[in-house]
């Protein structure tokens, strides 16, 4: 299967934007993608181990906190996409140029 | 870091957030970086501001819209190289909000001011990350 990395993370996978492993469930492939790169780590989880709140992990277009979460399983043919959140806005506007 | 820009693209994503007025709009940059670190524009992709509460001074884009354009990007082999939001009667600079919402290090964050409904300011960006902390470092936009 294949895992699409964003651009930020691409610095703690040798350049690369898609990683190809084997993998039956979604635990099983970020414990894999994270072993061949132990610094994608500390991007993904936290201290305690759970996926960090802005990352969103999706299996070809579904979002695995509506489907089972790191258990979900996950064929040859699927794409798990890691996408960090995008969000802002003007309310607090205080510095800057 | 600088943010190469083509005129009818940063045309559009001002358009938009003249559009959206007084609502802040927000959207994906596509395109490369080049061998220097500069990242250079080929597509805006327009996105639609998710944000239900106070949409006039927050945006949020759908993870999932973020999904499909990023395995878009990646078969035309560009990559998300920066993202763009309005701020509607405020400046072009980036807010405390906008800081701490940005998980995008090495990406532009381009930022339009609209006063009364008419684009004035456009500023970028760069988000800089160092080991915990992270801040927004000023970025040259290069219009071409």
């Amino acid at each position: 299967m294949k895992v699409l990395i964003p651009t930020p993370l691409r610095q703690y996978t040798g350049r690369q934007s898609t990683v190809e492993l084997e993998a039956g469930s979604v635990d099983e492939a970020l414990c894999e993608l994270t072993t061949r790169y132990p610094e994608l780590r500390k991007q993904l989880f936290t201290a305690e181990g759970e996926l960090r709140k802005f990352v969103n992990v999706y299996v070809n277009d579904e979002d695995i906190r509506y489907l089972e979460r790191e258990r979900t399983l996950v064929k040859p043919t699927d794409t798990i996409s890691i996408i960090p959140s995008v969000a802002g806005g003007s309310v607090a506007a205080r510095r800057g140029f | 870091m600088a943010l190469f820009i083509a005129k009818p693209d940063l045309e559009e994503l001002r358009q938009h957030g003249e559009e959206t007025y007084p609502f802040e709009c927000c959207g994906v940059l596509l395109g490369r970086v080049d061998d220097v670190g500069g990242k250079r524009v080929h597509e805006v992709v327009r996105c639609s501001n998710q944000r239900t509460e106070s949409p006039h001074n927050r945006y949020f884009i759908d993870p999932r819209e973020l999904v499909g354009i990023q395995r878009r990007a990646h078969e035309r082999e560009l990559d998300i190289v920066g993202f763009y939001h309005s701020h509607p009667q405020h400046p072009a600079r980036w807010s405390a909000t906008d800081l701490e919402e940005a998980h995008w290090p090495g990406c532009s964050y381009v930022i339009t001011s609209v006063m009364n409904g008419v684009a004035t300011q456009t500023n970028s960006f760069d988000l800089v990350a160092e080991g915990e902390s992270k801040s927004f470092q000023n970025e040259e936009l290069h219009v071409e």
